[in-house]
Formats: C-alpha cells, sequence, structure tokens
C-alpha cells in the first residue's frame, strides 16, 4: 500500500507553494494535466476549492505519501483536517512566511496533548 | 457472582477446559500487557519528537522563507508563476515508504531521495539571481527533509495510537471479564462437585448403617436360636457336655464377628 506513494503534495499560498516546487516536489501527470500542487490565493480562492482539492489529494490520489498544508489554510478547513485520521497520505500542517507557526491549532499537536492530558 | 459465568454442565471434563482457558488467558494478559507497555514507550519517544520536530520546522521554514524573499528582491520579479510553470511529469523530490517493527505493528518510515537527473528549473533565474534560486533550492530541500522526517513521526504516532488502543483494550476485556468469568465458571463447577461429592458420601453413609443394623439383627436371631438349641441339647446330654458347649458358642461368636466385619466391606 505504501510503496506506490511517493509523492508529495502541497496546499498553499503562492510562496510556500513556490517553494517548494523550487525543492523538486512538483509533478504534472501528462496525459490528464493532474498537478499535485495547489496554489491558494487570499480572496481568490474559495473554502470550499480548498476542501475539494483536499479530498482529492486525501482519498482520490493514490499516489501522494505527504500532504503538506499551509496553517492558515487549514484553518478554513479544520473539520474536514480533525475528522481525517487515516495514516496515509499524512497530513502536516506547516506554518507559512506570513502567518507564524501556532501549535495549539495543530490537529496532530492537539491530540498529542488530549493524550497527556494537558 | 454466579450470576456472570459461562453456560456450563459441572463435570471434572469442563473443570479441566475451563482450567487450561484461565491460564490462557493468563498467559494472553500478560503477552498483550508488556506489548502495550512496548508500545506506549514508544509512543512517548514518538510524541516527545514530534514536539521537538514541529519547533524545528517552524525554524526551518523560516529560513527558507526568508532564502525565498532573497530570490524575489535579485530577480526582481515574482518567479512563482514561472517555476509553476516549468514542472514537469516527473518529480524530482521522491519518497519511499521503509517498514518498521515494532512489537508486530508496522510502522512507516518516509525517507526522501532526489533524483538528479530531473532538473525543471533550469531557466528560472537565469537572467538575473541564479545564485539565489540555487541557494533557495538547496535550503527547500533541506527544510522538505525535516518536513518528511516530521510527517513519519506524524504517520507513525497515528498508527500507533490506534494500535495502543485496540491493544489496550483487549488487555482489559481479558482482565475484567474473561479472567473473572473464567474463575467463577471453576468455582461454580467446584461446588456442584463438592456437592454431589457430600450426597455421594452421604448415600454411602446410610447404606453402610443400613446394612450393619441388618447384621446385627441377623446375629441377635442367631445367638437366641443357638441358645434355644444349646438350652434343648443341655436338657437331653446332661451336665457332661455343658463345658464343651461354651466353648462351642466362644467358637461361634468369633465367627460371626468375621462375618460382620465382612459384610461391612462395601467400598
Amino acid at each position: 500500500m505504501a510503496d506506490k506513494r511517493t509523492l508529495l503534495a502541497v496546499i498553499g499560498d503562492e510562496d510556500t507553494a513556490t517553494g517548494l516546487l523550487l525543492a523538486g516536489i512538483g509533478q504534472i501527470n501528462p496525459s490528464t494535466n493532474e498537478k499535485n500542487f495547489f496554489v491558494y490565493q487570499e480572496g481568490k480562492t474559495t473554502v470550499e476549492q480548498v476542501g475539494e482539492k483536499f479530498d482529492e489529494f486525501t482519498q482520490e490520489r493514490k499516489d501522494i505519501a505527504i500532504l503538506l498544508i499551509n496553517q492558515h489554510v487549514a484553518d478554513l478547513i479544520r473539520m474536514k483536517i480533525d475528522a481525517f485520521v487515516d495514516p496515509f497520505p499524512a497530513v502536516l500542517e506547516i506554518p507559512s512566511k506570513d502567518h507564524p507557526y501556532d501549535p495549539e491549532k495543530d490537529s496532530v499537536l492537539k491530540r498529542v496533548k488530549k493524550l497527556f492530558g494537558e | 457472582m454466579s450470576g456472570n459465568r459461562e453456560q456450563v454442565f459441572p463435570t471434572r471434563m469442563t473443570l479441566g477446559l475451563m482450567k487450561t482457558k484461565l491460564k490462557g488467558a493468563n498467559q494472553g494478559y500478560s503477552l498483550l500487557k508488556r506489548k502495550s507497555e512496548a508500545l506506549t514507550k514508544r509512543f512517548r519517544d514518538i510524541t516527545r519528537r514530534i514536539d521537538d520536530a514541529k519547533q524545528k520546522m517552524g525554524r526551518v521554514m523560516q529560513t527558507a522563507a526568508f532564502s525565498l524573499a532573497e530570490v524575489s528582491y535579485a530577480t526582481g520579479e515574482n518567479i512563482g508563476y514561472q517555476v509553476q510553470e516549468s514542472v514537469s511529469g516527473q518529480s524530482r523530490f521522491k519518497i519511499r515508504a521503509r517498514q518498521e517493527n515494532v512489537s508486530g505493528v508496522r510502522l512507516p518510515q518516509f525517507e526522501c531521495y532526489i533524483d538528479s537527473q530531473i532538473n525543471d528549473f533550469k531557466l528560472t533565474g537565469l537572467g538575473r539571481g541564479g545564485q539565489q534560486v540555487q541557494r533557495a533550492k538547496e535550503i527547500y530541500t533541506k527544510a522538505v527533509e525535516t518536513l518528511v522526517e516530521l510527517a513519519s513521526l506524524q504517520t507513525a504516532f497515528i498508527i500507533l495510537d490506534d494500535v495502543i488502543k485496540v491493544t489496550n483494550r483487549r488487555v482489559n476485556a481479558i482482565e475484567h471479564v474473561i479472567i473473572p468469568r473464567t474463575e467463577n465458571t471453576i468455582a461454580y463447577i467446584n461446588s456442584e462437585l463438592d456437592e454431589l461429592d457430600r450426597e455421594e458420601f452421604y448415600r454411602l453413609k446410610k447404606v453402610q448403617e443400613k446394612k450393619q443394623n441388618e447384621t446385627k439383627q441377623l446375629d441377635e436371631e442367631m445367638k437366641l436360636k443357638r441358645l434355644a438349641q444349646e438350652k434343648a441339647e443341655a436338657g437331653t446330654s446332661g451336665t457332661a457336655g455343658a463345658g464343651a458347649g461354651a466353648s462351642v458358642e466362644n467358637d461361634d461368636k468369633t465367627r460371626n464377628l468375621v462375618s460382620t466385619t465382612e459384610d461391612d466391606v462395601i467400598f
């Protein structure tokens, strides 16, 4: 199951996406033109679009091992992220340039805190 | 107490079966408990590392964002669009999942490897800021490595969380349901068997008593008969046979005693 998952995917603002693409995580399927990254544009992208992309990356595509998502984008679809508990793909919240990282909001860290009763 | 037991027929065979079951349950309990402890130890280790890694990620991403800012300053334009458009059909950065075994639980461990043949961004920063682009590339590659490490920790965390829950549920089920119930069943079978034993003992006692009474009665009758006979004999043969008669009577008594004891043997 895990063998086929070789890609990273990203949902994030332009700077984050550009940086990660520079590192070389991007891949576009030549036949279907499917991208493994999605650029969130403040004010232009709707919450529904983000939710759709999240569902596509987590459920439809079977070649993604890790999904990186900017924390401020993740906040828009917090319900979906909290409900997503499967081990694959791993959903990882990352900070963005304009929004510093807040460990209190992270779904996984929240679980960690809950387990240790803090 | 007796309400929480298995519906069994109280026989020695079931008792044996129940004892084997209890032994198995105890063994399973100790094994599962140990497994759960090993997993929990691992789990705590991972949670601590996640915390550290998240902090590290914050720093690394900050550095990376700064290097990207340098790029846009050096190139004087936004390279985002150009970068997005030059992504090709194969990614340079790939993930391989290795599996690690922790007491029977397979935890994935992501490993990244870079296909150095692929370079999508040959033209980016060609005019200006090529050095900065190169630097940003390196820094982001390092950042992604940190992220991959964090992701494997996180996946291990989620899987371990589930497995520990299941294991603890099993441990509790054995400890609080299966073992008490089997013990109750064993106690029930034992009490029933004891009851049967007592009944049997009492019955045997009764039979013995009855037989003893019968032989006693028989003895008395025989004695009376013999006495009557002797009296009749004494009347006919005179005083000469009196001494001999007494010895015969003595002899008969011992023989009678022997026969009573013989009758007593029931087992």
